[in-house]
């Protein structure tokens, strides 16, 4: 612990990263106390103050029926965030069990289980995502689906690339001797040797996956509105560029601040966890 | 008593380039409470053996007896528990994100010894026994010296309560005074607990400390076995002969003060 942070204050850029990490959290999690219009969050027609830009009534301006956009972008990162969780809390295990097995196991299951990765790994991502959505109802929740089917097969290579070289090591003979079952050293023993890597991935991956939904949602196929969606907030906007320069700015920046602190968090992490690619 | 025999052991593997004999009818017997030494280069077919007799290989004809029971490669954990490894390298046989005594303790809840309450004591006097203080079953072995990790390699294999041991060059990766002191703490174990090695090595220097027996293997093939004495001074076979002419000269006293040096330190 006093490693790690020994390592992260040695390193500015990531600790910039926490910290841009903690501000999205925290916005997230206290929108309804932070944000100037709780209400603003739903379907709310304001004309009065429509299409406005930023000014001390609203930091950010407001959007083309009114609403206070500095509130919508609080509650558009719980969407983000929400999104992102779920969807690596799913794909995570799901590759990370994928890889495990076919890199420890090797022969039939290898051969099995990679191609099966092989087959979603080739189609490009954010086609098999946009596909899908074509096909779903453009909800929450199958955004959420769509974006968890393309990405696990990149926790699957990830284990699979480390499995394949722990299962060489001396401990996993040791274990083999013993007469350790399967289950006992793909997850006891070598799992523990890949957390590392699979934490440092996740914390990279929130940023891309808050990305991939915002470019859904952009393209009018993830979250609806009147919900929240800093993809679809940009999306609208565009429309009116230059002139409300702030409907897209603002958004836009949102997502780089998450994006951009999930990243310089996570190379920080590498380093504190020994990661090394 | 044979405790280990070896029938016509032959192992074969398939590769792009053709069969390569790994091992070619080999027939041994290890007498319970001996110490053979199993010499030969590298790539000579000692560590398929050893693979072989500890059971994570199967042969591809031939015939591993323990105690008169023909072992098929499907061990059952009562097989497995009473012949255990050693291997060289201990930065890599401990796994580096558990704890020394996990490590030591798989054995134990792999073969159900000990109530579950009594384990970790038992790791701890495996590890007493091997010369370690027991607080160490709590550190990561990042934390501990080469020489300690053999130990704690030991100490796992022991706490099987095996009856034979199969070490693999269990000291070449350890520096020259380390090994002494392994070395010695191997023959008070196989004294005091009536232990039967095999002991796979390629430093001949070690063979003289330790084995009772030795085989010489080249190419897979068994070229020569008989006592440590036969073979150190009437080799038989040219090959023999060649590996021990190959040996740098020893010097008896020499061989003293590295023991002595060993003890003070």
């Amino acid at each position: 612990m006093i490693r790690a942070i020994r390592i992260l204050a040695a390193n500015p850029l990531s600790l910039v990263g926490v910290i841009l990490v903690a501000l999205v959290v925290f916005a997230a999690i206290f929108a309804p106390w932070i944000a100037p219009f709780p209400t603003h969050n739903g379907a709310v027609v304001d004309f009065a103050f429509a299409n406005k830009p930023p000014s001390a009534r609203n930091w950010m301006g407001t959007d083309l029926v009114g609403r206070d956009l500095f509130s919508r972008i609080l509650y558009a990162y719980q969407i983000s965030l929400v999104l992102g969780v779920v969807v690596l809390a799913i794909a995570a295990p799901v590759g990370t069990i994928f890889g495990l097995l076919a890199g420890y196991l090797g022969g039939w299951a290898e051969a099995i289980l990679m191609r099966i990765v092989d087959v979603f790994l080739s189609i490009p991502p954010l086609v098999l995502a946009i596909a899908m959505m074509g096909v779903l109802e453009p909800t929450l929740t199958n955004a959420m689906l769509a974006v968890t089917v393309m990405w696990w097969p990149w926790y699957a290579r990830l284990v699979y690339a480390i499995a394949r070289s722990e299962r060489e090591e001396g401990y996993v003979l040791a274990a083999e001797v013993i007469g350790a079952g399967t289950a006992h050293i793909a997850f006891r023993e070598i799992l523990p040797n890949c957390l590392p890597a699979i934490i440092t991935k996740m914390t990279l991956d929130m940023g891309f996956v808050i990305i991939i939904a915002s470019s859904l949602s952009f393209l009018g196929l993830g979250v609806q509105p009147p919900t929240p969606d800093l993809g679809s907030m940009v999306a609208e906007g565009a429309r009116y560029l230059p002139d409300s320069w702030w409907l897209t700015v603002f958004p836009g920046l949102a997502i780089l601040i998450a994006v951009f602190g999930f990243n310089l968090m996570g190379d920080g992490l590498r380093e504190v966890l020994g990661v090394d690619e | 008593m044979s405790l280990l025999s070896l029938e016509n052991l032959i192992k074969t593997f398939d590769s792009p380039a053709g069969k390569i004999h790994a091992v070619r009818d080999v027939s041994l017997e290890v007498t319970q409470g001996e110490c053979l030494a199993i010499v030969g280069e590298s790539g000579s077919g000692k560590t398929t053996l050893a693979n072989m007799i500890l059971g994570i290989l199967a042969q591809t004809s031939g015939n591993v007896l323990f105690n008169d029971t023909v072992l098929s490669p499907k061990r059952t954990p009562d097989q497995r528990r009473h012949i255990q490894l050693v291997q060289q390298n201990p930065l890599s046989s401990l796994n580096p994100k558990r704890s020394v005594g996990a490590s030591v303790r798989l054995g134990l809840d792999t073969y159900g010894i000990g109530a579950r309450a009594d384990r970790w004591q038992i790791v701890e006097q495996a590890l007493e026994a091997v010369g370690l203080p027991a607080n160490m079953r709590k550190r990561a072995p990042a934390a501990l010296s080469g020489g300690q990790r053999q130990r704690v390699g030991i100490a796992r294999a022991l706490a099987c309560e095996p009856e034979l041991l199969v070490l693999d060059e269990p000291t070449s990766a350890l520096d020259v005074l380390v090994q002494a002191r392994v070395l010695r703490l191997l023959n008070e174990l196989r004294a005091s607990r009536g232990l039967t090695y095999v002991f796979i090595t390629h430093d001949l220097a070690v063979v003289r400390n330790i084995a009772d027996r030795v085989a010489v293997f080249q190419s897979g093939r068994l070229v020569e076995s008989g006592t440590t004495e036969q073979i150190f001074t009437q080799p038989q076979a040219e090959y023999t002969r060649k590996l021990i002419g190959a040996v740098p000269v020893v010097d008896p006293d020499e061989m003293a003060l590295r023991d002595k040096l060993a003890e003070s330190s």
